[in-house]
């Protein structure tokens, strides 16, 4: 961040932001008052927040200007129904969030049977059809083996058809049913792992990120105003 | 305590303090390691480079400030590649913080712009941001029919019919091109199981450079969620994908722009190895004291 004057409550923002990131780093040592307060402030403002937030940006748009302004009546019913999931609230009255539910969960599964089957199930059966074995057209106009890709597809059949197979508990595992399960769990936790690995390096980022924050944000911002490089002004 | 048990029951604290120094150090003495792009975030850059000049691209910002050290820097990094090759941007959001993400992508790209002399991008000619939608799906497939119908105004309330850009595109159907930033639902697999059906082009067939009536459907996620989104690269329902930090700056190799990604890799490798080293530090220790306690019973 290259600045030569900010305004006061940008710094103010900024040296917040990075004490609040402290008080939750402190919980790394034990918990403590200041996690405290740094963690009910999140969950506090979060929800306030997004109330405000949906208020002005998902109420008023989508149901307060149709409605009013534009003649759109029917969003009523929109309303009614997503009122009556707030009876949910109620042990007496709570029957009533079941038309609601109704409602969302149908539609949910409507929309997303087709389309969940089309993506998740069809597309991937037909991404497996792949020749076991792989040939490529030569310089000369020959037909060579590619074993790249010969390896890989033979891989991912076995790695597919015995993943399936260990989830297949009609019949006990055992004999070839039982070998091919065993190679299948092999498979499952080699991916698993992978994707643990994936998990740890998301979470690795976030730190740097907040590092990123606390050492060229923070740290410099306020070593620049205190060298006199950067002014802060109202 | 013998060291073997002292090693492991190490206090955890230790553990965190070695893994900051890993994470801090590195971003203070940049080591330089090299960063070799990945196939995946290499065919994404392609998609966008093989798209001519004035082509339609929408970004949908599917993600918030929990999740900006991943997306932030890919937003960025392909944003300034869309900008400088003269495509035009219309941004959505389908999370409620996405259109100030996309904002926040938008100062950082005209900074970068600027210091290059290139023309600045003119809101409302080259790129719109029309703001957050509930809904996810729904959205999606409601724009394949008309964005006015989903977007009748901007984020910033100005009526769509008075944006100039949006003359040239009425529906998700005109597009070349959807960039998802997707930390979660709704987000990438929501584009890639409503978009075709929904009415959008078909994705062009693989290798192939021919757009004509096609688009490309790309995406960028977090690395916990990328190792799910496979699949769909495999079966060619998205032609290129970026995973976390490392897809970002692949991404920001690519198009030459070292920004905070990069910077990320050297901490990132050397707490990876810190992490490793711990993992088989512990396995050691782990089965050095079992040898111990054998010893001892017998």
């Amino acid at each position: 961040m290259e600045l030569t004057n900010i305004s006061f409550w940008d710094f103010f923002g900024v040296w917040v932001a990075a004490l609040l990131t402290l008080f939750i780093f402190s919980f790394l040592y034990k918990d403590n008052p200041f996690y405290k307060l740094a963690e009910y402030l999140f969950v506090g403002i979060s929800a306030g927040y997004y109330v405000g937030y949906y208020y002005y940006n998902v109420l008023i748009p989508n149901f307060w200007i149709p409605f009013w302004q534009q003649g759109q009546y029917e969003y009523i019913i929109a309303v009614i129904l997503g009122t009556t999931i707030l009876f949910r609230l109620s042990r007496k009255s709570g029957w009533v969030s079941r038309f609601g539910f109704a409602f969302v969960i149908g539609c949910g599964a409507g929309i997303n049977f087709i389309t969940y089957l089309q993506s998740n199930a069809m597309a991937q059966i037909y991404g497996t059809i792949t020749p076991l074995v792989a040939l490529v057209k030569g310089e000369n106009g020959g037909i060579l083996l590619d074993w790249k890709n010969t390896i890989y597809n033979l891989v991912m059949i076995i790695g597919v058809t015995s993943g399936l197979v260990y989830f297949y508990f009609s019949k006990p595992h055992k004999g070839l049913l039982g070998v091919t399960a065993r190679l299948g769990i092999w498979f499952l936790m080699v991916s698993f792992g992978a994707s643990f690995g994936y998990t740890i390096m998301a979470r690795i980022s976030l730190l740097i990120g907040r590092m990123q924050f606390l050492i060229f944000d923070w740290i410099k911002m306020t070593w620049d105003v205190i060298g006199g490089k950067i002014s802060v002004g109202f | 305590m013998g060291f073997v048990k002292r090693m492991s029951g190490l206090d955890r604290r230790i553990i965190f303090v070695i893994i900051g120094l890993a994470v801090i150090i590195p971003l203070l003495i940049p080591i330089g390691l090299p960063i070799i792009p990945t196939a995946p975030a290499r065919a994404t850059y392609d998609a966008i480079q093989n798209l001519p000049e004035g082509s339609i691209v929408l970004f949908s910002f599917d993600y918030d400030p929990s999740t900006m050290p991943e997306l932030q820097p890919m937003a960025i990094a392909m944003l300034y590649h869309c900008f400088t090759k003269h495509l035009k941007v219309i941004m959505i959001a389908l999370w409620p913080q996405g259109p100030q993400m996309a904002e926040l992508s938008m100062q950082e790209v005209n900074k970068q712009l600027e210091a290059e002399n290139f023309p600045l991008p003119e809101y409302g000619k080259d790129y719109v941001n029309l703001g957050y939608k509930s809904a996810g799906g729904l959205v999606i497939i409601g724009m394949a029919t008309s964005f006015a119908g989903i977007f009748p105004l901007d984020t910033y309330g100005t009526p769509i019919s008075e944006l100039p850009l949006m003359d040239k595109i009425k529906s998700g159907k005109e597009l070349q091109a959807v960039v998802d930033l997707s930390a979660g639902d709704p987000g990438i697999p929501a584009w890639v199981m409503v978009s075709r059906m929904a009415g959008y082009p078909q994705p062009p067939e693989p290798g192939s450079t021919d757009i004509t009536g096609k688009m490309y459907l790309l995406g960028g996620t977090t690395a916990v969620s990328a190792p799910g989104f496979y699949p769909y690269l495999n079966t060619n329902q998205m032609q290129g994908l970026l995973g976390g930090m490392r897809g970002a700056a692949d991404y920001e190799k690519l198009v030459n722009k070292p920004g905070t990604a990069i910077a990320g890799m050297d901490p990132q490798s050397i707490a990876h190895l810190v992490i490793v080293l711990f993992i088989i530090m512990a396995n050691v220790f782990f089965f050095l004291e079992k040898r111990q306690e054998k010893r001892k019973a017998t």
